[in-house]
């Protein structure tokens, strides 16, 4: 164990490798992924489908489904802690209290017969051995945190809507202030106006509450609105990382070229979108050499058949890509937009 | 191009439901037309009622009252046989490639099942040619030919329902959400195939979205929708640049860019939309809107043209 004052990351995870394996074949979900979060800031995770987003979130606690899931290798830090070493009775008392989650779907991660305020003093009572009614009255204080009256505790997640059940499910996972919020597609099942509303409320509590936030997404606009640092996964591994100024103006890999090349720009209605050709690969059947290669405009022989290592442009920023080495990195100009 | 009548004019449109707490309006009063191989945008939030318009147009929900013109002729008017003639002209494209599709027909039997039982072609190998050359359009590869949908990706199918939208060689079609369950990178794929296939075919489009910046970049009008009832309609460039009425303003705020300069002030709404059931007759936004006043808890606000082809339901504005 490393010790916890002079840990800066609050999360660090080295080498990750999970998989599911099932009776059709071995689906490698995550492979070799490296990644660090600085305490009190935010990182975004962003990806497609089934490039290992969820999977990696779902590691962190240790709640991949085995089986068929797997964690094969790698070391996963919180706080200078290796969770994958902790027995799951200390895993018991770090989800929820040390990390907690929220999901995409505020409609399914609510008990549907229970009152929402008995749903947030669960938490506290567990965690912080308060009585139950002392439970509850934190319970309370909680959901009007989030922008609802705290009498509307007594009513049920049906009586809710969309966003007000996102801000039940955000309540939940901040009720015992935790060191890490794993955030999967928070805003995703929810309309831009109130998407608005539910960024704003996790900016706020975040400075509140001073907690390092893992955001899982999809959506650039998100990650440009709340993140400070960027990491952009496919096919379970980390292609580029940097920070939000190194990714949108320094855009080094050709993956993440394509996303951003394939969403409509407000500015410039004229201009074409320029979509990645082909799909995201099989995880069963991941392609040798680079993932990508077989989608990438800038493919080369190399691609095929080694996996491209990283290069740093500086600091943070690294790039996993065959075009880069350690001079045109920092100089030239390699993608062509 | 005025001179001639649009492709399809609606007006007052108006779909009601009934439910055990009273009526429901998802659709009220709503009117507006597309000159052929022109798009119109319609946007809004979940519940606003811009599915049940792309739907009640077609006819595949009956609507509660008002008037669709298509090619000038009153569809509400027609007998069953008739609209089904007209509907070969008229298609629809789905927000789900998953579940609009019959899970138990291959890729050939989807795509042609229009074209049989409209009995366009009633030779098989006709019929095969045809579904061949569909799939070329749409850019499906031929060995997908006798695949099942659960064989496939959410693009290659969403591929499929366009394909089949194509089959009967329509004008008009409607495409309710047709990219919003696919990633990124697919969405783009899908929307220049949309807009390639328009060029081609000199298609009309009303394209169902919630997606602001999706439609910027795919329509000449936007409509803009609130609670059953539409708000703002204008040229697209015109309403992006400067939207009138506080709705649109805020939902053009909210979306999020993937920028690092954030140009606008962010608008932010205050409470959710309200229930559609028995509204009372007043402004339907007044409950969110920063600008309220007395006269929107009072009287409810027309659709006025403030400028030529800028409409919008607002006392603020022009009223």
């Amino acid at each position: 164990m490393k010790d916890q004052n002079t840990v800066t990351n609050a999360l660090e995870i080295n080498d990750l490798v999970v998989e599911y394996r099932t009776e059709d074949g071995i689906v490698q979900a995550v492979n070799n992924l490296d990644m660090k979060l600085e305490k009190g800031k935010t990182l975004g995770l962003v990806g497609e489908t089934g490039a290992g987003k969820t999977t990696t979130g779902l590691s962190i606690l240790r709640l991949i489904p085995d089986p068929p899931g797997v964690i094969v290798s790698g070391e996963i830090y919180l706080n200078g802690k290796n969770l994958l070493l902790a027995t799951e009775k200390a895993m018991e008392k770090i989800r929820g209290k040390q990390v907690s989650m929220i999901f995409q779907d505020p409609m399914t991660s609510l008990n549907p017969v229970t009152v929402v305020e008995d749903q947030i003093a669960e938490v506290i009572e567990l965690h912080e051995n308060l009585s139950k009614s002392k439970s509850l009255e934190k319970a309370r204080n909680m959901l009007e945190l989030v922008g609802i009256p705290g009498e509307r505790g007594k009513e049920y997640p049906h009586q809710f809507s969309g966003g007000m059940k996102q801000r039940v499910v955000i309540a939940i996972a901040l009720a015992c202030n935790p060191l890490l919020l794993i955030a999967d597609e928070p805003t995703t099942a929810l309309d831009v106006t109130i998407q608005a509303q539910v960024l704003e409320l996790m900016k706020e509590l975040r400075e509140t509450y001073d907690t390092s936030m893992l955001m899982i997404t999809h959506d650039l606009g998100v990650v440009s609105e709340i993140c400070d640092t960027v990491s952009v996964i496919y096919a379970g591994r980390i292609v580029e990382h940097g920070t939000l100024e190194d990714i949108f103006e320094h855009t080094g890999h050709p993956y993440t070229e394509g996303l951003f090349n394939s969403l409509p720009n407000l500015e410039d209605r004229q201009s074409k979108l320029k979509p990645i050709k082909g799909l995201m690969p099989d995880p069963s059947n991941l392609p040798a050499g680079c993932p990508f290669h077989p989608r990438c405009n800038y493919a080369l022989e190399i691609c095929k058949s080694a996996a491209p290592p990283k290069v740093y442009r500086n600091e943070n920023h690294y790039i996993r890509c065959h075009l880069y080495d350690e001079v045109n990195v920092k100089t030239g100009k390699v993608l062509k937009g | 191009m005025n001179d001639q009548r649009p492709l399809l004019e609606v007006k007052n449109l108006k779909k009601y439901f009934k439910t055990p707490h009273g009526m429901l309006h998802a659709v009220d009063d709503v009117t507006f037309s597309i000159e052929e191989g022109k798009t119109l945008g319609m946007v809004g939030e979940s519940g606003c009622g811009k599915s049940t318009a792309g739907r009640a147009i077609l006819r595949l929900i009956e609507p509660t009252g008002g008037s669709i013109f298509f090619e000038g002729e009153d569809l509400l008017l027609l007998n069953r046989r008739k609209m089904q003639d007209k509907r070969k002209k008229m298609q629809i494209i789905f927000q789900d490639p998953f579940s609009s599709l019959d899970p138990r027909k291959t890729v050939s039997q989807i795509i042609e099942e229009p074209l049989r039982i409209n009995r366009i072609l009633r030779k098989k190998y006709e019929r095969l040619a045809k579904v061949l050359e569909l799939m070329e359009l749409v850019g499906l590869a031929e060995r997908y030919i006798n695949t099942y949908p659960h064989e496939l990706d959410g693009g290659t199918r969403q591929r499929i329902g366009i394909a089949r939208a194509l089959a009967m060689n329509p004008k008009f079609i409607v495409c309710d959400e047709p990219v919003s369950a696919l990633d990124v990178s697919i969405q783009a794929q899908i929307m220049n195939l949309l807009k390639q296939l328009q060029e081609k075919m000199g298609l009309t489009y009303i394209f169902i979205t919630h997606d602001l910046s999706v439609v910027n970049h795919f329509s000449d009008d936007i409509a803009v929708m609130y609670l059953g009832k539409l708000v703002e309609k204008a040229p697209a460039e015109v309403l992006f640049r400067d939207p009138l009425h506080p709705y649109t303003q805020a939902l053009l705020s909210a979306i999020p860019t993937p920028t690092l300069k954030k140009s606008k002030e962010r608008i932010i709404l205050k409470g959710e939309i309200s229930s559609p059931v028995e509204p009372q007759p007043v402004c339907r936004f007044a409950n969110r809107c920063i600008h309220v006043m007395e006269r929107c808890r009072q009287e409810c606000p027309e659709l006025v043209e403030v400028e030529k082809d800028r409409y919008v339901a607002c006392f603020l504005v022009g009223q």
